[in-house]
């Protein structure tokens, strides 16, 4: 249990041989990460493929050197320890079991390393081995396991350990969806039984939205947004947090801001932004065109004139997926796709004609040129579905 | 008569019932299978018989009018000459010996090779390449230009230290030989214990590492248990070889001095070109022949039970 400290670090692969001009033209893998732990936190990184969070979780690890900046564990400046003396579990992706060692032989290795008495080792392993329901397999040598009982070996493996933290690296991506929702609540069981501060990597939403305790979302290197669950969902920093956070995604629409500083205005839609933005911001873009992002969850059927509505948009519908509870809709609205998630007794047909509408304080506006968002008042008991 | 049998077969296809069916699918199995297997007969089985039949027969090329059965005669002879009991220590020296440099040697240079250094593919071109020279060349390499007493390259660099040059093929006649099959095979333990390393999985290296190994913990937990198999494949085919190694010998010391280097294919050389004795010398190499069995079924049982039990998978 431990405070992780990330300072400014900053990764660049491709030193030694391939020589100056190749490192200083290419990106870096992670560049300028910074990131504070609470004592037995649940960050979980997130972002697409490439984004480095593998590299992050590496150089924590000290599988890999940071090129810039300072990794403190406990207080301690970790650049000069290695990753033996790191203290730190990891759960690999590919699992990496050790293939002539049996279970009970994998989970209780780090602790003969130390040369613990064996009574501990059985203790510690067996243990382990009930809280991931994995007593029976002790004997087994990992082939003759099961995808789902060589991830509860990997996590057996680092919680026998009671390292200062823990690192999981997609540790769920090989299994199917029935097992992954299983697992998921079986690690945050885990973590909160025994309190470690844990590093998770997921390009899985849902994933990160059910388990961290605070989502580092990252693309290209770079860390996009650190926020609690809800606070990316209800103020996503920029549009790209707020495409990848949330399902189905935020549909954007251009729109020009009107003369007033408040209205929003787009061939057939139109928006009040309300109070929910500081008035300055819409000043400096007056009639000058923002991005207007709504989750498709915020938007609702409004029967009958849309003439009399303060938010609405209008389209002809061209796909209607009824899934039972709600019903997908999806439209075409001065040129954007807009999805909207209706009432699951929504009547609508393709070609039809509807007019949706949503609350002022549910719009999310972006710079049309850097993409951030638009500060809002602090508000609100901040929206979540 | 293979051919006619097919003919058959195929003739009864016509009636399509199922018997003949099968049987013309197994027809081209045996047919296909027929060239191996012969090939296999005439190259395995008819020396070793014929190797076998000339072991009971009084046969000298020099003595023309001496033939016919002679019983165990040979293996008794055999049995009561001290230069075959010398022949045969050599033969286990030599190769214990061998093995232990080139497999302890290969797999130092495996793990050296296996990490990333500057000009690593030309080194590692370098240090295969004594792979690549005939077994005659080694010997005359090593015997004129490298032990010689006068000329060599040893001699050389021992009196630049102001030593007494050694006369090693004199002197040390089998730590020489050793030497030189040494040099000849440690390229090749290294060739196959770098392809065991390089498919090694990076992530179980860093996994052990995370789990607080030390580098000779992480070796010997995971490393050599991952290359049981492959070590396996060296020791066998190695001792194959060395059992059999004759053209170093030949070249350099003729077995000498005395029967110092003689092993047993010298021994069976000897007998067979020196004393024409052709009934003698296939007793000796039945001889070999079990030696090398004994020697494999050993070897595999020691192999199996300390290194390939762990890490089968
Ligand atoms: N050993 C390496 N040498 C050079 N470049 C690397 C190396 N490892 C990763 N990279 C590069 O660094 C970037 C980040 O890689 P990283 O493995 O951290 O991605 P990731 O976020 O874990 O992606 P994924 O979700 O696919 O696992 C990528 O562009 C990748 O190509
Ligand atoms: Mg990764």
């Amino acid at each position: 249990m431990a405070v992780v400290e990330l300072k400014n670090v900053v990764k660049r692969y491709g030193g030694g041989l391939t020589g100056k001009a190749a490192r200083s033209e290419e990106a870096p893998a992670v560049d300028d990460f910074n990131l504070v732990t609470e004592d037995g936190e649940f960050v979980v990184l997130v972002g697409p493929s490439g984004c480095g969070k593998s590299t992050t979780m590496r150089m924590i690890a000290g599988l890999e050197d940071n090129t810039e900046g300072e990794i403190r564990i406990g207080g301690r400046d970790v650049s000069d320890v290695a990753a033996r003396d790191r203290d730190i579990a990891m759960v690999f992706q590919s699992y990496a079991l050790y293939p002539h060692m049996s279970v009970f032989e994998n989970m209780a290795f780090s602790l003969r390393l130390k040369k613990a008495p064996k009574s501990e080792i059985d203790q510690r392993v067996n243990e382990a081995a009930s809280i991931l329901d994995i007593t029976h397999l002790l004997d087994r040598k990992p082939r003759a396991l099961s995808g789902g009982q060589r991830q509860r070996v990997a996590l057996g493996r680092a919680i026998v350990r009671q390292p200062q933290v823990f690192l999981m690296d997609e540790p769920l991506s090989n299994l199917d969806a029935k097992l992954r929702v299983d697992m998921r609540a079986e690690i945050v069981k885990l973590h909160r039984k025994l309190g470690v501060t844990t590093f998770y990597v997921t390009h899985d939403q849902t994933e990160a939205m059910t388990m961290g305790q605070r989502i580092v979302v990252m693309r290209d290197g770079r860390i996009q947004q650190i926020d609690t669950p809800n606070a990316l969902y209800a103020r996503p920093a920029n549009m790209f947090v707020a495409g990848f956070i949330g399902t189905p995604s935020m549909n954007f629409m251009k729109m020009r801001v009107g003369d007033d500083t408040r209205s929003l205005k787009g061939e057939t839609a139109r928006f009040r932004a309300g109070d929910a933005f500081t008035g300055d911001l819409l000043d400096s873009h007056r009639g000058q065109e923002v991005w207007v992002g709504i989750r498709p969850e915020h938007l609702q059927h409004h029967e009958g004139d849309a003439g009399a509505l303060e938010n609405g948009l209008s389209g002809t519908v061209d796909v209607v997926e009824p899934l039972g509870s709600v019903t997908m809709v999806q439209l075409e609205i001065d040129g954007h796709r807009i999805t909207a998630q209706l009432e699951g007794d929504t009547r609508a047909r393709s070609g039809d004609t509807i007019t949706l509408t949503c609350e002022s304080a549910r719009l999310h506006l972006f710079d049309v040129v850097s993409e951030q968002a638009l500060a809002r008042q602090p508000v609100e008991s901040a929206a979540t579905a | 008569m293979t051919s006619e049998v097919t003919a058959k077969g195929t003739g009864t296809a016509g009636s399509a019932s199922g018997q003949g069916a099968s049987r013309r699918r197994r027809a081209p199995v045996k047919r296909l299978m027929a060239p191996a297997v012969i090939f296999l007969l005439v190259w395995m089985i008819v020396p070793l018989g014929m190797t076998i039949y000339y072991s009971f027969q009084n046969y000298n090329l020099m003595m023309p009018m001496m033939r016919g059965f002679a019983g165990i005669g040979n293996y008794a002879i055999l049995l009561t000459d001290a230069t075959f009991w010398d022949a045969l220590g050599n033969t286990l020296v030599l190769v214990v010996a061998c093995l232990a440099v080139t497999v302890g040697l290969g797999l130092l240079l495996a793990l050296l090779f296996n990490a990333t250094f500057i000009g690593r593919g030309v080194a590692r071109t370098l240090a295969i390449s004594p792979f690549f020279v005939m077994p005659v060349v080694t010997g005359l390499i090593w015997k004129n230009m490298l032990f010689h007493p006068v000329y060599g390259l040893i001699s050389w660099a021992m009196r630049s230290l102001g030593l007494e040059p050694i006369d090693w093929l004199a002197h040390h006649p089998m730590l020489s030989i050793i030497i030189m099959i040494s040099w000849e095979w440690t390229p090749f333990a290294l060739l196959i214990l770098l392809t065991g390393l390089q498919s090694l999985p990076e992530d179980q290296i860093e996994a052990v590492r995370l789990d607080g190994a030390n580098r000779w913990q992480e070796f010997r937990h995971i490393v050599i248990p991952h290359l049981g198999q492959v070590l396996y494949v060296v020791v066998m085919l190695e001792s194959i070889f060395f059992l059999t190694s004759f053209a170093e010998i030949y070249a350099t010391t003729s077995g000498g001095p005395g029967t110092a280097t003689t092993n047993l294919p010298y021994y069976i050389y000897l007998n067979a070109f020196f004393q024409y004795d052709i009934g003698l010398s296939s007793a000796a190499a039945i001889g070999a022949v079990i030696l090398a069995n004994i020697f494999a079924i050993f070897l595999i049982r020691f192999v199996a039970g300390n290194l390939n039990a762990g890490s089968a998978r």
